[in-house]
């Protein structure tokens, strides 16, 4: 009821006090709108170039220049980046390493957020330390002996070229796992911890199991975070860069954020195929961009909030 | 300490409750994901500090491993000539993060914090960087900087041949292409670490602090920043570890030699390729490992520690 009261006399000081200042402030705030544009102007800038550059022939640009306007304007560079480059494998390679990479971390992360969230034992502080320390790692800290290790176990192959994890899309699952389930078991389990103890009481006295009360009953309530969790990592393993070019030497078998690179030189010779193969390669993170943004962003401060 | 002995009992006694079925399924529920993170991170991590006192091409099997002591650090430091400036650059990098992108990320969140017109479109704009890879981002650096058909020197007519800017050519050019470029990505980073922060301050503060006629920069030096704290160690987590990741812009551009020298590219440098120094490269990323953990470690345990607390 006092609580009542003082919003609403909160609100009315607020649009008062506001009312007053706003015509005041409005050219400060007109500098500031003008400001914001040109920050974002500069902003969209680099992409905008691309994606002007990606639509004119190279003939064009060679005789008009880059920054100028006229000639021919298609999606040639699109259709040569996208058939010349073979990119539909390297979509397919990515979908192969990113879709088992991001459900199993999404489903370890959880299991474990599970056991050190609902319950209090003695190594839970250790544990949560050797995930969220673990993926916040350099990787080029890791990777010397990683690679040894890769080259060194042994693989069907069926299921590697090399005969070894290297070089195997399972070793790139594998790491990728392994690294990112750090960051999820963090947020998962700060976001485990708010949800009532009494559910999963309550279920305990109907006589679930663990296994039914992780399953049926908090995984189902974590869905927001998951939601969140998965745009991010989803967009995180999708764009690495760094353990494709190093565990993964077979071009063929690159996902495409890395193969990009042996492609530039081979096929895309200049600026106006590497921005169109640029732009296609943006695309899965783009769609996630607009169409995800929400989750994106929550997904990165339920990280950063509970730091 | 006090909290940890005060629920030793009811520990126990939930204990007892677990059938022999729970109590597997919750060691495999936590042993399994711990054991890969301590397999494919861990072991690695504690293998690169004990191969860095070896010498090991890599190409035979363990009996190539010849004990080096302290060798490899030894030419690091004394004659190995890309480690100054790898150093150099980190640190440069480091320090950039910290001048740039940490404080306009902040100026912007706060700014767009208000009750601005157009704050989403705004947002999603200096946003967007942040959901490109940094490799896509190393191919942009590579079009907006390229000399003769970048945007750069097309825009400030230096694209001709009398007065060509090389700027991912010339050695003491390219790096501060690289960072304008990583600016671009990591300010948008920050602005969003920054908003998240600045939501959880309770906005009748700063009214108050405008009321009592706090200008706008007194309000935020006084209410809105001593309120950041959380966020603000974030954010130098965040800054740090990202500088000390770099590495995919510069390895598009020229995998990090003639100026664009990193740690983490000369780690790389000495796995892959003709001469493969297991040993040297141990004791590169040895360094990089002992950097970060210094700045991890200290976070990750006073997080931790407070939320057991509470």
């Amino acid at each position: 009821m006092t609580a009542a009261t003082f919003t609403g006399s909160g609100t009315t000081t607020q649009t008062d006090a506001e009312r007053r200042p706003k015509r005041r402030l409005r050219p400060v705030r007109a500098i500031l709108h003008a400001f914001l544009i040109a920050t974002c102007v500069v902003w969209i800038a680099p992409v905008l170039y691309a994606l002007y550059t990606s639509l004119r022939p190279y003939a064009d640009t060679a005789k008009h220049g880059y920054v100028s306007v006229g000639g021919h304007y298609n999606l040639t560079n699109y259709t040569n980046a996208w058939s010349e480059a073979d990119l539909p494998l390297y979509f397919k390679n990515s979908a192969i390493i990113t879709i088992p990479a991001l459900l199993v971390t999404l489903w370890l992360a959880s299991m474990a957020a599970y056991v050190l969230s609902r319950h209090s034992f003695k190594f839970n502080l250790l544990m949560l330390m050797v995930f969220t320390a673990g993926n916040l790692l350099p990787q080029q800290a890791i990777i010397t002996p990683l690679y040894k290790l890769y080259i060194t176990i042994p693989l069907p192959s069926f299921l590697s070229d090399s005969g070894h994890l290297d070089d195997s899309f399972l070793g790139l699952i594998l790491i990728h796992v392994a690294f990112q389930t750090g960051f999820c078991v963090f947020v998962l389990s700060n976001f485990m911890r708010t949800i009532p103890n009494e559910i999963s009481e309550a279920a305990r006295v109907d006589g679930a199991s663990e296994w039914r009360q992780y399953w049926q009953v908090v995984l189902p309530l974590c869905r927001p975070a998951l939601a969140a969790l998965a745009t991010l990592e989803f967009t995180w393993i999708y764009n690495d860069f760094f353990w494709a070019t190093v565990l993964m030497q077979t071009g063929a078998n690159r996902p495409i954020t890395a193969a990009l690179n042996n492609l530039t030189g081979q096929f895309f010779t200049d600026n106006n195929l590497i921005s169109a193969a640029s732009m296609i390669v943006a695309v899965p993170t783009l769609v996630v961009f607009f169409a995800l943004q929400k989750q994106f962003v929550s997904g990165l401060t339920l990280g950063a909030n509970k730091g | 300490m006090a909290s940890i002995t005060l629920s030793q009992p009811g520990r126990r006694k939930r204990l007892k409750r677990y059938t022999a079925r729970d109590r597997t399924a919750l060691t495999l529920m936590g042993g399994v994901p711990l054991l890969l993170s301590l397999a494919f991170v861990w072991l690695p991590a504690l293998a690169t500090v004990a191969l860095s006192f070896f010498n090991w091409t890599g190409i035979g099997g363990f009996s190539d491993m010849k004990p080096a002591g302290v060798e490899n650090y030894r030419i690091i430091f004394s004659i190995y000539p890309e480690f100054p400036p790898a150093i150099e650059h980190n640190l440069l990098w480091l320090g950039v993060f910290f001048v740039i992108p940490a404080p306009f990320g902040l100026y912007l969140a706060h700014q767009l914090n208000k009750q601005l017109r157009g704050s989403r479109i705004y947002q999603s704009i200096l946003f967007l960087p942040v959901v490109l890879s940094l490799a896509l981002v190393g191919f942009m650096t590579e079009l907006v900087f390229s000399p003769t058909q970048g945007l750069v020197n097309n825009l400030t007519g230096h694209a001709g041949q009398h007065n060509l800017i090389d700027w991912l050519g010339n050695p003491n050019l390219n790096i501060w292409a690289v960072l304008i470029m990583a600016c671009w990505r990591q300010t948008g980073y920050v602005m969003i670490l920054f908003l998240a922060g600045l939501k959880s301050v309770d906005p009748s503060l700063q009214e108050a602090a405008s009321l009592d006629g706090a200008n706008e920069w007194q309000a935020f030096r006084h209410v809105v920043w001593p309120a950041l704290r959380p966020i603000n160690i974030v954010v130098v987590v965040v800054t740090v570890i990202e500088s000390l990741r770099a590495f995919d812009i510069v390895y598009i551009i020229n995998q990090g030699t003639n100026g664009l020298e990193l740690l983490s590219t000369l780690i790389t440098a000495n796995i892959i390729g003709e001469t493969s120094r297991i040993g040297f490269g141990s004791a590169l990323a040895t360094i990089l490992l002992v950097i970060s953990l210094a700045f991890v470690l200290p976070y990750v345990y006073t997080t931790f520690r407070k939320d057991t607390r509470s």
